[in-house]
């Protein structure tokens, strides 16, 4: 088989492998690993929201944990004033799932405009440290401000509903984490695909052979960016749904490495590389965590290993080098 | 709001500042001369807090105990360098921030395996307990004394740079790698000497620190973080920007939680101006990085024009 093919073939036993487990963890009464799964499906979403950036882009973003708990702290705060009843900005809180995500792309998506528009001034080392201290400015917002919980974190009481399911049931909550890594993979191979995605890569691979033959690289990537920090808003959303509870660690700078992490451990780019990176850093965690008090340590040597010696990461080491890596 | 205090807090940014200008040195330094951006140099700063803090616990000796968290950090940092770092220096930035967040992730569980679960605790030697009248307020001795270390370091790394022919091959490699390596100079022991000096400023840095609040893992990255924000606003690999960044960031953070509370509750209610002002100036020098950066993209003083 060629490598082209090889990859769609790692793709779909990854994507029937994440349906599979959990079906067969609901068949056999096993709702831990049913968690696990949506768990793996949502941090996938953020992860696909940042391979726009970093894999098609090249824009090193060490910041995307602050879209996550936007993301989060927009469901957290509707759900809120749902429950108690009160308004907020003039508009009543809401319990359900649907608009919350709309809004959660909306503001994390507007915040990743002006963050994007002032961070693109800049470039290499200075770009990465520049989304870095805008996260740790939401981090910080979210630890001293006191109406939503501070460094407590916010609970959500009642999670969120969805038309049609019972968001309570794990099955429930699984199938609708999964139907919607499914849409976030198919915006990705769409905006690859299309015009967009080769001008977006010209740019990463040479800026300035794509100015000279017409391409501004400054708004392609802003959009880029934008589309990045919305889709990982909504993962944040949706995580804050799964563990009924919204905190300022989302926006930690260890959750923005853990993202960049997941990226690198499937493959850089890859439309399925989120997926077998968050899979493998969610098994690493449940399995080694299971072993021993010190995994992170061994996750720590295998990630030292696959930057060292296994550049593509899984999707790499098995279908072969990116053509355009 | 009485001028002791005003003058009591400045001190403090001061000492703060100069602590973070120790981090931040190496930090730049190692940028400047290897082009590498090493995360795993507040695992330097815990390295030197914790080997203080056992050697001096096990001795009664603080003295003892800084020397051996200075010499186990330098060694932390050649070996990384040795068996990890070397092989970064060709990588992009990509590479470099993933080996390194390894590095940050097996050094912590590395200290927490030795030491345990638990904080260390570090004394203040005798010689520096109590505080010392400076005319209007009594200032905390051992304070006192860590910015007088700290001018003392940064003087001490200024001539090392202006004067020795070390520091000669330092400003050399910063300049230009490929020429210096041509005219002779041992380009891979240059990069490991460089790399331990930078270690050990960051386990001084950590052991000093370490007297004042409690030594336990993970006590390295806020202050990484902080580094960062000190070298970029300062502009990457100049010991210079890196002092003044760090003054700057240490007094601004210092004072912006002392005066924001103070400053809205002159016009709202006292405990809704100590959010606001808490919220505000934790994000303080954040905004001013973010400021720096969008008027001057290499930072305040860049190093290679």
């Amino acid at each position: 088989m060629d490598d082209a093919r090889k990859e769609w073939a790692l793709n779909a036993v990854l994507a029937l492998a994440l349906f599979a487990m959990p079906l067969w963890a609901w068949v056999a009464n096993e709702p831990f690993i049913i968690t696990l799964a949506t768990r793996v499906a949502i941090l996938a979403i953020a992860a696909v929201g940042l391979n726009i950036a970093l894999g098609l882009g090249g824009m090193v973003s060490f910041g995307h944990a602050l879209y996550l708990g936007i993301g989060g702290y927009v469901a957290g705060i509707a759900a809120h004033h749902a429950f108690n009843g009160t308004p907020v900005l003039g508009l009543s809180g809401t319990n359900q799932m649907l608009p919350i995500w709309a809004l959660a792309m909306l503001v994390s998506g507007a915040v990743a405009g002006v963050v994007g528009a002032l961070s693109l001034r800049t470039s290499g080392i200075f770009f990465i440290m520049i989304t870095l201290a805008f996260a740790q400015m939401g981090f910080f917002f979210a630890l001293s401000w006191p109406a939503y919980g501070g460094e407590d974190g916010l609970p959500i009481f009642m999670r969120n509903q969805f038309p049609g399911l019972n968001t309570n049931r794990p099955w429930d909550l699984f199938v609708i984490a999964y139907g919607a890594l499914m849409l976030a993979l198919l915006v990705f191979a769409l905006l690859r695909a299309a015009r967009f995605g080769a001008a977006l890569m010209a740019i990463r691979q040479n800026p300035d052979r794509a100015a000279a033959i017409g391409i501004s690289p400054f708004g392609i990537k802003l959009t880029a960016f934008v589309l990045s920090g919305m889709l990982t808003g909504l993962a944040g959303a949706m995580m804050a749904d799964l563990t009924r509870f919204v905190s300022p660690a989302m926006m930690a700078w260890t959750m923005s490495g853990e993202l960049i992490v997941i990226i690198i451990l499937g493959g850089v780019g890859r439309l399925f590389g989120p997926v077998a990176g968050a899979a493998i850093l969610v098994g690493f965690e449940v399995f080694f965590g299971g072993l021993t008090e010190h995994w992170k340590l061994w996750l720590g040597l295998v990630l030292l290993a696959v930057v060292l010696f296994a550049r593509g990461g899984l999707i790499g080491l098995i279908a072969g080098r990116a053509r355009h890596g | 709001m009485t001028l002791a205090l005003m003058l009591e807090q400045l001190l403090n940014g001061v000492q703060f500042g100069l602590m973070l200008f120790l981090m931040s040195a190496g930090l730049t330094l190692v940028f400047g001369v290897m082009g590498l951006i090493n995360l795993a140099h507040g695992s330097l700063y815990m390295i030197g807090a914790f080997l203080c803090a056992a050697v001096a616990g096990a001795t009664g000796n603080f003295w003892l105990g800084l020397g051996a968290g200075i010499a186990a950090a330098a060694a932390a940092g050649a070996l990384i360098e040795l068996v990890v770092i070397r092989r970064l220096y060709d990588r992009d930035h990509l590479d470099q921030v993933l080996a390194t967040f390894a590095l940050i992730l097996i050094l912590s569980e590395g200290v927490r395996m030795v030491f345990g679960p638990f904080p260390l605790y570090l004394n203040v030697p005798d010689a520096l307990r109590g505080t010392v009248s400076l005319g209007v307020v009594d200032y905390a001795l051992y304070r006192l004394a860590l910015i007088g270390f700290g001018l003392a370091v940064a003087i001490g790394l200024w001539a090392l740079i202006a004067k020795t022919r070390l520091g000669i091959r330092i400003r050399a490699g910063e300049s230009d790698r490929e020429m210096i390596a041509a005219l002779g100079v041992n380009i891979r022991v240059l990069y490991t000497v460089v790399f331990a000096l930078g270690a050990a400023l960051a386990g001084l840095a950590g052991a000093l620190v370490g007297a004042i609040q409690s030594v336990q893992v993970g006590m390295g990255e806020p202050v990484l973080i902080l580094a960062f924000v000190v070298i970029v606003i300062g502009g990457i690999g100049s010991i210079k920007g890196a002092m003044v960044g760090a003054l700057l960031v240490g007094v601004i953070d210092t004072m912006g939680r002392f005066l924001l509370p103070r400053v809205f509750a002159l016009f709202m209610d006292t405990s809704q101006a100590m959010g606001v002002g808490a919220a505000l100036a934790s994000m303080l020098i954040y905004l001013l990085m973010a400021l720096i950066l969008i008027f001057r993209p290499k930072g305040l003083f860049p190093a290679h024009g």
